[in-house]
């Protein structure tokens, strides 16, 4: 048996959205731009599934577009307010993901500059700063992530926002994390990335939500797809995936917090007690309900995460490298964790599939392997000495 | 079946001595868990992170014979064990040995926590290299059977308390058994070309590594011709120099000239024809013995001061737990202070260490 606790990753695939896909790749295909009959089926399933998203997120169909996934949203976003503004600056935090923080270094080389947000212990922006910031001048876009991959730390949005529209700039949030985890209010932001398969879409499948009136510059560009913001053929059975997994997943979620936050709770008090273990996500409403990230003191995540695979429980480093390695999180670097203690860190993802059953197994995995690396650790240092 | 054998972790490099090494253990029955060490990525690759291909090939190994695979990161250990060491032995107008080093502190090290970690009670690498059973069970550091691979010269900082632990499965084996096993099996890598010994130097050389890592530290000078006593050019660097170099000395005229000592201090490269690069005589510190006692001073031996030389007969002059002096019969050229020179007895390794000097 196999306990999947890496949802943060990637959610298994809903039987709601495998069933809405399967029905969109056994229609006769059309393309959605052709003018015929089968084009203009083709075309119902997209704008069905567009207005099946704006539905579950409170917005209008016009302000749903179909991407592929996260890091086009955010990529999108940044460049595309950035070019579409006469200001020079993009005011971020240090602990956004990296299809944030790497399409703002290739700003840099087009005149932009990067202001950095700092973040609290608790990896928190301040409201306050932030408004301080705007009064400066100059800023063409703040992009705040909703809640953090790695740590699970939500923003406090709804005062972020009030200060963005306070000094009239617009917001942009990452919330792949946030979206189908914990209530967002879309409506608090400008600009807002999604991706498909975190909450139990299909990968490579994604929105970006665009409020009307936002100025924004097209990344990809060609057609007149998606109102000349996304250029491109449209990927229709994926946005009706996206769609039915949404709409699942949301509907759901008052039953869900609760449950992964009960889950990961009975989780975290089965290791509390083990040797050198600190935990890096709050039990706080201000934190994801599904994530808890907790270090062992001596024992590499990466050796730790693959040793837990075999014994059959999936769950990530806190931050790998294309190939999987461990690699000092620049998340936790931020928050001021050393590199040696952020190379140690193991996140545990969770979702509303996951039993108690499942966690008091993980536990009993978990402690076993780390009592015995520690005391393999123990035994090591004897042999230093000697 | 598996786990009567019990579970060896692979150090797995992508390329056809490892892949063939676990290949035969997972087919002896072996529970193998596979392993690309992640070392360190190069300055200026954008991703800061080490590329798919560099451990794809093993990972299809893994696949195509049915056991896991995972890329750890040894990025800590290697930079403060290995490359940090090489800079500033370059520096100091050493020529060193980083993949003895690796191989001492990284792979049979840190590598062997991991193995601990990850429950393996042995780990597995694809040197050419054979761990043998004395009569009395004591386990032993040898040669590869093929002495045209033998890798044992870079493997004797082992701890001799790993070597029970320790598996190299084409040591008995020559390198075309091995690609013809990987043939055999249909491994994706039978054909792969040989990597070169250095992984993590870039195309343009050490110097330029040094230069990019401490460019700060490097230090011009002049070179300095024994024969005449005059000063026949100047360098940028002393790192860009290694006892025994011929080339790129600026000296061109009459009998060749070699690199015979190198003074960090001052800068100073000094050269001088052949018999001045000969020596008798050499010390090593930071040694590690792979026998129970350092042997006794008026032991024979024979002692290799690098890889691809010919092992020379030696007289232990002495020898004790920090370091060891022999006197070779016939004399040894070029012997490079930062290299390592190991102590064999016929085919068996005794132990080795850091060569500090040499004279006579």
């Amino acid at each position: 048996m196999r306990i999947y606790l890496d949802h943060n990753a990637t959610a298994p695939l809903r039987p709601e959205a495998r069933r809405a896909m399967l029905g969109a790749l056994a229609e006769e295909r059309g393309n959605p731009s052709s003018t015929h009959a089968l084009g203009q089926s083709a075309r119902a399933m997209l704008e069905d599934a567009r207005a099946q998203v704006a539905h579950a997120l409170s917005v209008s169909p016009g302000e749903i577009v179909f991407t592929s996934g996260g890091t086009e949203g955010n990529t999108t976003a940044i460049l595309g307010a950035a070019l579409a503004s006469k200001k020079r600056v993009i005011c971020t935090t240090p602990i956004e993901h990296s299809s944030v923080l790497r399409p703002l270094r290739l700003l840099a080389d087009f005149g932009f500059a990067t202001h950095l947000l700092r973040v609290g212990r608790d990896g928190r922006v301040d409201p306050q700063e932030l408004r301080e910031t705007l009064r400066a001048g100059n800023v063409a876009l703040v992009s705040i992530g909703w809640a953090n991959n790695e740590t699970g730390v939500c923003q406090p949005m709804a005062e972020l926002s009030a200060v963005c529209r306070e000094q009239g700039v617009p917001l942009h949030s990452d919330a792949v994390q946030a979206l189908g985890r914990i209530p967002v209010k879309v409506a608090l932001v400008d600009l807002l990335t999604a991706s498909s398969h975190k909450f139990g879409g299909p990968a490579g499948s994604g929105i970006l939500f665009v409020r009307q009136g936002t100025a924004l510059e097209p990344l990809l560009r060609g057609g007149d797809q998606e109102r000349g913001l996304r250029a491109g053929t449209e990927n229709v059975p994926a946005a009706m995936g996206c769609a039915a997994a949404l709409r699942a997943c949301l509907g759901e979620l008052s039953q869900a917090m609760p449950h992964c936050m009960k889950l990961r709770e009975r989780l975290w008090e089965g290791l509390a007690d083990l040797p050198g273990v600190v935990r890096y996500s709050g039990n706080s409403a201000e934190f994801l309900p599904n994530t808890l990230s907790v270090g062992f003191g001596g024992i590499p995540g990466d050796a730790l995460v693959a040793r837990l695979d075999l014994e059959g429980v999936c769950a990530s480093v806190g931050s790998a490298c294309s190939a999987g390695a461990a690699q000092p999180s620049h998340v936790l670097l931020a928050l001021g964790v050393d590199r040696e203690r952020a190379s140690q860190v193991v996140r545990f993802s969770l979702g509303v599939e996951n039993t108690a059953a499942e966690i008091d197994e993980a536990v009993r995995i978990v402690r076993s392997v780390v009592l015995e690396m520690a005391l393999g650790g123990a035994r090591r240092e004897q042999w230093r000495v000697r | 079946m598996a786990r009567a054998l019990g579970r060896v972790l692979v150090a797995m490099s992508g390329g056809v001595d490892s892949s063939v090494a676990a290949a035969l253990l997972k087919l002896a029955g072996y529970d193998v868990v596979g392993v690309a060490m992640r070392l360190w990525s190069a300055p200026g690759s954008q991703s800061g992170c080490c590329s798919l291909d560099d451990f794809a090939d093993a990972r299809r190994v893994a696949a195509l014979m049915g056991f896991p695979f995972y890329v750890l990161d040894f990025a800590r250990e290697f930079e403060t064990s290995v490359l940090e060491p090489f800079v500033a032995e370059y520096l100091r107008g050493r020529t060193p040995n980083p993949c003895a080093r690796c191989n001492q502190f990284v792979k049979f090290d840190a590598l062997f926590q991991r193995a601990q970690a990850l429950g393996a009670s042995f780990v597995a690498t694809g040197h050419y290299a054979r761990v043998r059973q004395s009569a009395t069970g004591e386990p032993q550091l040898w040669a590869a059977s093929d002495a045209a691979k033998d890798q044992s010269y870079y493997l004797f900082g082992i701890a001799p308390e790993r070597l029970p632990q320790l598996l190299f499965p084409v040591g008995e084996l020559s390198k075309r058994e091995v690609r013809a096993i990987a043939e055999q099996l249909g491994l994706p890598v039978a054909h792969k070309p040989e990597s070169q010994e250095v992984c993590f130097a870039p195309r343009a050389g050490y110097a330029a590594l040094v230069e990019q890592l401490a460019p700060d530290r490097v230090r011009p000078g002049v070179i300095l011709d024994e024969e005449s006593g005059t000063v026949v050019g100047a360098h940028p660097g002393v790192h860009r120099f290694t006892v025994g170099q011929r080339r790129g000395l600026g000296v061109s005229r009459g009998e060749p000239r070699y690199v015979v000592a190198i003074d960090p201090e001052s800068g100073t490269v000094r050269v001088g024809t052949k018999p001045r690069t000969l020596a008798h005589g050499l010390r090593a510190s930071g040694a590690n013995w792979l026998v129970a006692q350092p042997p006794e001073a008026g032991t024979r031996a024979l002692v290799k001061i690098r890889a691809r030389s010919a092992p020379v007969p030696v007289l232990i002059e002495e020898a004790s737990a920090e370091g060891f002096a022999v006197r070779a019969d016939s004399p040894l050229s070029a012997v490079t202070p930062g290299q390592a020179a190991v102590l064999y007895e016929g085919p068996r390794v005794l132990g080795g260490g850091w060569i500090e000097e040499s004279w006579g």
